[in-house]
């Protein structure tokens, strides 16, 4: 039982997604204030804008280390979802600020209902995620 | 009510007798306020006003002359017999045969559709009565609505509605006392009035029964309001709904609204609008219609559109093959008699199968007939094209909201989504809030009642349960009326709050208390921002802008708080200090663009009355002030920063006139239009805004209640898709003067003019909202127009303008299954110009179905089209505009798809409609053909995005116009049929197909598509015409740019004029007007407008119907 690079890696990963985890919360419920008329477009974007690239950020970031620390497997499980931020991000409405979202748009039925679910899928993934890398971390001080 | 109120919109006539009797009241009521207040503001247009005038005409008309007869088809007319058509026309007639025109009268709804269009009840109820004469022919079968089926309930019912209509209209008055003759007595609805509102929703059965057993009765009802109106309850309206949930039309129930009592004198003294004739019509059917009926009206072809209730859907009489149909349609050209129709037509095969299906549809509205594009080519009706009419009951149909103010794509709401998304058809509200209306009641009240938990306000459609509740139509809360409520100002009674204004009237507006307000109310402020680079001098609007504000200083719409600023700017900005007390305007320069700010805080922005002499100063020596510039740069971003800062503290309208691409400083723009491939691209960029400065600051101007309306006069590109969203976060307009010029482009000139007189005294609201309440189980999907949306239901609109539409997409939620109507309430809080606070409320309610068949007869294929329009400008921005395209022919495929494979139980070849939609593909191609959208032409790009912003931005019956041009042949004009406004006789040419068939080098031919008119003036035209009306001897001598008709002392020429000022008066901004003739400049964009031909780049009407055929059948 040696505590490796990877077996870090897990660890950094399982702090971040347990991050990862209160910024999707976040998200739902901010959106959720939207539909119910809590808050002001504008200013509700004004809060999400800013966390956009921090949340994208720390999943690559940990995507890197575990490049670095050859968890291929992991690696893998993550790639979709890098994937999806970088598309995200390249298809964002023409900003000049950093985020995603636009508070004349954001109220349109459509792509109100898509944040909310993308909110809840990366909720779920999140989680999932977050087990998965407490075992894999388990699993590679266990092993090695 | 309303419909009293929109029915007068002469505003001279008897029309203001309703709104005064309200108003009158003391206690509840400011009269004229209201009143006086909308008409000192809108002095220069009021399409209502335009239209009340058509309504009298075609009621002349009919009347008049018996040629109404020959509208109808020749053969079907035999059937009819000589009753139906005469019977339609003159009043007394009618009254001969009651048996007929009751059940008649009494299933067209025209009569709820009547308080909406106004004019258009009189035309309907003619028609309707046309249509029961054909019930007693043996065959029924073509008109599947209320012959047989149910012809004797049906029947009846309606007769009590007519009683109680004839009130509303004044129209109908006039008519009444033929009728009212034969008519009996209509005691049974009113008396009930009350006790119905319960039943409403509790037992349909009660209603009924008066109906069936006394056809003959709805006579009399008929003549009696003009004795006694019966007010009466919403409530009883319910308990029409009950009876026929879907299409039972006939409405038994006892008419709702009180009628104005004012109203009820006129009739028999005669109209005090001499010129309208509609009350004849009216009479007749007009009140009493309350189904569906409406749909059938529309026969006479001279009836102006917003008369014909009915669509253009004629009613077959019976079950014949399409093309005999056709036949019979007022429309078919006079070119083409419709005899000719069945030879070109199908053969004999086709016939069995139609026949076929129009038999089992038999008890089928008229909205169902079953059309087959391919064959029957003349579907124009031959004026505008109504509006259908929701299959309400017809006392509360009465009620309703007129569809110019508010329309639904679908007039039957599906009861489920699965339902709405088996249609394929869109579902959404088209709006027109802040319309100019001449007759609006007007309401103050210390207590405004809503409703405690979803906040709607009370309007017609809520039920009483007792006198001291009533039951909310949105959300179902039982509410408590208050103690204030009990109490009518109308008729100074107590006890009767369902006979309040607020009860009677789908739309009213309220002065609303401190609150509804954040703040004080702010007073109206003005700010204009001009361009003075040397471009913009070049143009010479400056002379135009100051000239026209010179004139119109004193009717700015404001009180003595009004202020005012100008800011102009090149490459720096200048700032107008015009503190009072000084000699002269002091301009003040601020060179530093990137760091802006004001240099005096509080003197740039004056109180108009206080330094009026020096504003007018000013703008006597701007244009001269700038002769000289050389300054080329632009610096439109920063003077939009300087002008927000000093309006922020009072929120107001900014005025930009911008004459060039912005270049310097923040917002600068780059030219990202390559003119070489316009017409080649495959697909068009640059849709969406380059920068999102004009939309932040729109947004910070949306917080702080500023609107900015964008001029646009340039002859170059600039960048309108990232200019305009200054104006289109901020609910501000935007104007587009292509090519503007002083000299090189009169008409333009002219047209800036003509629009800047409007622009500057229509009425305007400062800092509103607008928020759309619709009943529990539906939701609002998307917004189009205008606006910030500041969460679900809530746009926020810093200014609020009279030509300003919206439309909302809706989508279902939860099943309506227990339901029999669904309402949306629009209500708009703004602060006057007169800074009061103000809510007006318009409330619109619309049956539930659940057979698709019934989804399909309410289809509102304007409407359709016009939600299609918006949905398809924000998909060509979003994705592309060959997206946007193919979703518009997939609109079509599937609505008509659908059609046929769930609602024709018979499937026959050909590409079959029903009537309700049988221009619908039309409408697709003219917007595929539209500038908007049209790809293969060399489009600019700014006139592409401007046609964008329209199209969202546009009233509906604006932006059907530019969709679908109109085209008049104008060289043979006569007085027959013609509309008599004002003491002038305004000639009523059809339309015509826009196809190049019709066109002839014999004739002149008018096209209106909106902002344009083309006078396209023929080879070998009528010399006289060339003569009397153009003034010139021969063709050749028709000058190139001519743009304004001589004033001719000649009959021709008057009636031209006439014609075509009619034309101009219905809109709020100037047409320009072109003639031309076959080697002008403007012939091709005369020959694009012709969408039913064949063009390079895209298919003809018929090669697109094969299209959708092919689609189809797949």
């Amino acid at each position: 039982m040696a505590f490796t690079f990877a077996a870090f890696c897990y660890m950094l990963a399982l702090l971040l997604t347990a991050a990862l985890i209160f910024f999707a919360i976040w998200h739902i419920i901010a959106f959720d204030e939207l539909k119910t008329d809590y808050k002001n477009p504008i200013d509700q974007c004004n809060t999400l804008n800013p966390l956009v690239l921090p949340e994208y950020l720390i999943h690559f970031f940990f995507c890197v280390m575990f490049f670095c620390a050859a968890e291929w497997l992991t690696l893998v499980l993550n790639l979709p979802l890098l994937a999806y931020h970088v598309w995200r991000y390249m298809s964002r409405p023409v900003m000049s600020c950093p985020g995603l979202y636009d508070p004349t748009t954001i109220m349109n039925a459509d792509i109100l209902a898509y944040c909310q679910k993308e909110g809840w899928c990366k909720l779920a993934f999140y989680l999932l995620s977050f087990f998965y890398y407490l075992y894999g971390m388990i699993y590679v001080l266990v092993s090695s | 009510m309303s419909t009293a109120g929109f029915n007068s919109q002469n505003g001279t006539g008897p029309g203001q007798a309703y709104s005064n009797g309200p108003s009158q009241n003391p206690v509840a009521i400011q009269q004229l306020p209201g009143v006086s207040y909308g008409m000192t503001h809108q002095p220069p247009y009021n399409p209502m006003q335009a239209k009340a005038p058509v309504a009298p005409g075609p009621g002349l008309y009919h009347s008049g002359y018996p040629p109404v007869s020959s509208y109808q088809p020749g053969p079907q007319l035999a059937s009819y017999s000589t009753p139906p058509g005469q019977p339609l026309l003159t009043r007394p007639q009618i009254a001969g045969p009651p048996l007929h025109t009751p059940p008649q009268s009494a299933s067209p709804s025209p009569g709820p559709r009547m308080p909406l269009a106004q004019a258009t009840p009189p035309p309907p109820a003619v028609s309707s009565s046309s249509y029961y004469s054909n019930l007693q022919q043996p065959q029924p079968n073509a008109q599947p609505w209320q012959y047989n089926p149910v012809p004797a309930p049906m029947g009846t019912p309606p007769p009590p509605n007519s009683m109680s209509s004839p009130p509303r209209g004044p129209v109908a008055n006039h008519l009444n006392p033929p009728s009212s003759s034969t008519a009996p007595p209509p005691p049974p609805s009113s008396s009930t009035a009350y006790s119905l509102p319960q039943q409403a929703y509790g037992s349909h059965s009660v209603t009924q029964p008066p109906g069936p057993g006394i056809p003959p009765t709805s006579l009399h009802g008929y003549n009696q309001p003009g004795v006694a109106p019966p007010p009466m309850n919403p409530a009883v309206s319910l308990s029409y709904s009950m009876v026929r949930p879907t299409y039972g039309p006939p409405p038994t129930g006892p008419p709702l609204s009180g009628p104005p009592p004012t109203m009820k004198p006129t009739p028999a003294t005669g109209p005090p609008l001499a010129n309208v004739i509609p009350p004849p019509l009216k009479a007749d059917g007009g009140l009493p219609p309350p189904g569906p009926p409406g749909r059938h009206l529309s026969h006479y072809p001279s009836l102006p559109p917003g008369y014909q209730n009915t669509a253009a859907p004629h009613k077959p009489t019976a079950p014949v093959h399409p093309a005999m149909q056709a036949a019979p349609q007022p429309y078919s050209q006079a070119n083409q008699p419709y005899q000719q129709q069945p030879h070109s037509g199908p053969g004999q095969a086709q016939l069995s199968p139609s026949l076929a299906a129009l038999s089992l549809q038999s008890s089928s509205p008229e909205a169902l007939r079953v059309v087959n594009l391919l064959q029957d080519r003349n579907l124009l009706p031959p004026t505008s094209v109504p509006a259908p009419t929701p299959c309400l009951p017809h006392d509360l149909q009465k009620v309703n909201c007129s569809p110019e103010v508010f329309r639904c794509t679908l007039t039957s709401i599906p009861q489920t989504q699965s339902l709405l998304n088996k249609a394929k058809m869109p579902l959404g509200l088209l709006l027109h809030p802040f319309k100019d209306l001449s007759q609006l009641p007007v309401v103050t009240s210390s207590t405004i009642v809503r409703c405690r938990s979803c906040r709607t306000y009370i309007n017609p459609f809520v039920s009483f349960l007792d006198q001291r509740k009533w039951t909310c139509n949105l959300c179902y809360r039982v509410n408590d009326v208050p103690e204030e409520f009990m109490y009518n100002p109308v008729s100074r009674s107590y006890g009767e709050p369902h006979k309040r204004p607020e009860v009677q009237n789908a739309t009213i507006e309220f002065i609303a208390s401190s609150e509804y307000m954040l703040r004080p109310p702010q007073p109206a402020v003005y700010l204009f921002i001009l361009d003075v680079s040397h471009n913009a001098v070049e143009t010479g609007y400056l002379n135009v802008f100051c000239q026209s504000l010179l004139d119109n200083i004193n009717a700015l719409p404001g009180d003595s708080r009004t202020k005012i600023g100008f800011i102009t700017f090149d490459s720096t900005i200048h700032f107008y200090n015009l503190q009072e007390g000084l000699s002269q305007p002091q301009m003040l320069i601020v060179s530093d663009i990137e760091d802006i700010f004001l240099p005096t805080p509080d003197s740039l922005l004056v109180n108009l009355n206080e330094c009026k002499e020096l504003v007018q100063d000013l703008l006597k020596s701007l244009p001269t002030l700038f002769e000289k510039t050389m300054e080329t740069q632009s610096a439109l971003g920063s003077a939009l920063q300087a002008a927000f800062k000093l309006l922020s503290p009072t929120g107001g309208r900014m005025s930009v006139f911008q004459t060039q691409l912005p270049n310097l400083g923040v917002g600068a723009l780059q030219s990202r239009e390559d003119p070489n491939q316009r017409a080649s691209a495959k697909d068009i960029q640059h849709l969406s805004p380059a920068t999102d400065f004009y939309k932040k600051l729109a947004l910070d101007c949306s917080g702080q209640h500023i609107a900015v309306d964008l001029f646009l006069l340039s002859s170059r590109y600039c960048d309108l898709a990232s200019l305009g969203c200054i104006s289109r976060y901020s609910a501000g307009s935007v104007h587009y003067y292509p090519s503007y010029h002083q000299q090189h482009n009169p008409a333009q000139v002219e047209r800036f003019q003509k629009d800047l007189k409007r622009y500057l005294t229509r009425k305007i609201g400062f800092e509103a909202v607008m928020r759309i309440r619709c009943t529990k189980g539906l939701s609002i999907h998307t917004f189009h127009g205008n606006f910030f949306v500041r969460s679900t239901d809530l746009l926020s609109l810093p200014n609020v303008n009279p030509d300003a539409g919206f439309a909302v997409q809706m989508s279902i939620e939860e099943n309506l299954n227990d339901m029999q109507v669904v309402s949306f309430q629009a209500a708009l809080l703004y602060t006057s110009s007169k800074g009061e606070r103000r809510i007006r409320v318009h409330t619109l309610c619309l049956p539930v179905v659940n057979s698709l068949s019934d989804i399909f007869a309410g289809a509102d294929m304007q409407a359709m089209t016009g939600l299609l329009a918006c949905m398809a400008v924000d998909r060509s921005v979003s994705a592309s505009l060959s997206d946007a395209r193919d979703a518009l022919t997939n609109a079509a495929i599937d609505s008509l798809s659908s059609y046929r494979h769930s609602v024709l139980t018979i499937q026959q070849p050909g590409l079959l409609s029903p009537a309700c939609l049988r221009l619908f593909p039309l409408y697709v191609l003219a917007l595929l053909k539209q500038k908007a959208f049209r790809t293969g032409t060399s489009t600019r790009l700014d006139e592409r995005v401007f046609a964008m912003c329209q199209l969202k931005y546009q009233p509906l019956a604006y932006a059907m116009l530019m969709i679908h041009p109109a085209l008049y042949r104008i060289d043979d004009l006569t007085d027959e049929g013609a509309l008599n406004i004002n003491d002038r006789t305004i000639p009523q040419p059809r339309v015509l197909q826009l196809s190049a068939e019709n066109l002839s080098t014999e004739a002149a031919f008018l096209m209106d598509a909106g902002t344009v008119m083309y006078l396209r003036v023929g080879k070998n035209c009528n010399p006289i015409f060339l003569n009397q009306v153009l003034g010139v001897p021969s063709y050749a001598a028709v000058p190139d740019n001519l743009y304004l008709l001589p004033e001719l002392d000649t009959a021709e020429s008057q009636r031209t004029r006439a014609f075509i000022g009619w034309l101009k008066d219905q809109r709020p901004f100037f047409p320009t007007l072109h003639v031309i003739r076959d080697e002008s400049q403007l012939k091709p964009s005369f020959m694009q407008n012709l969408i039913e031909d064949r063009t390079e780049s895209a298919l003809s009407y018929y090669e697109f119907l094969l299209h959708l055929q092919q689609q189809i059948s797949k």
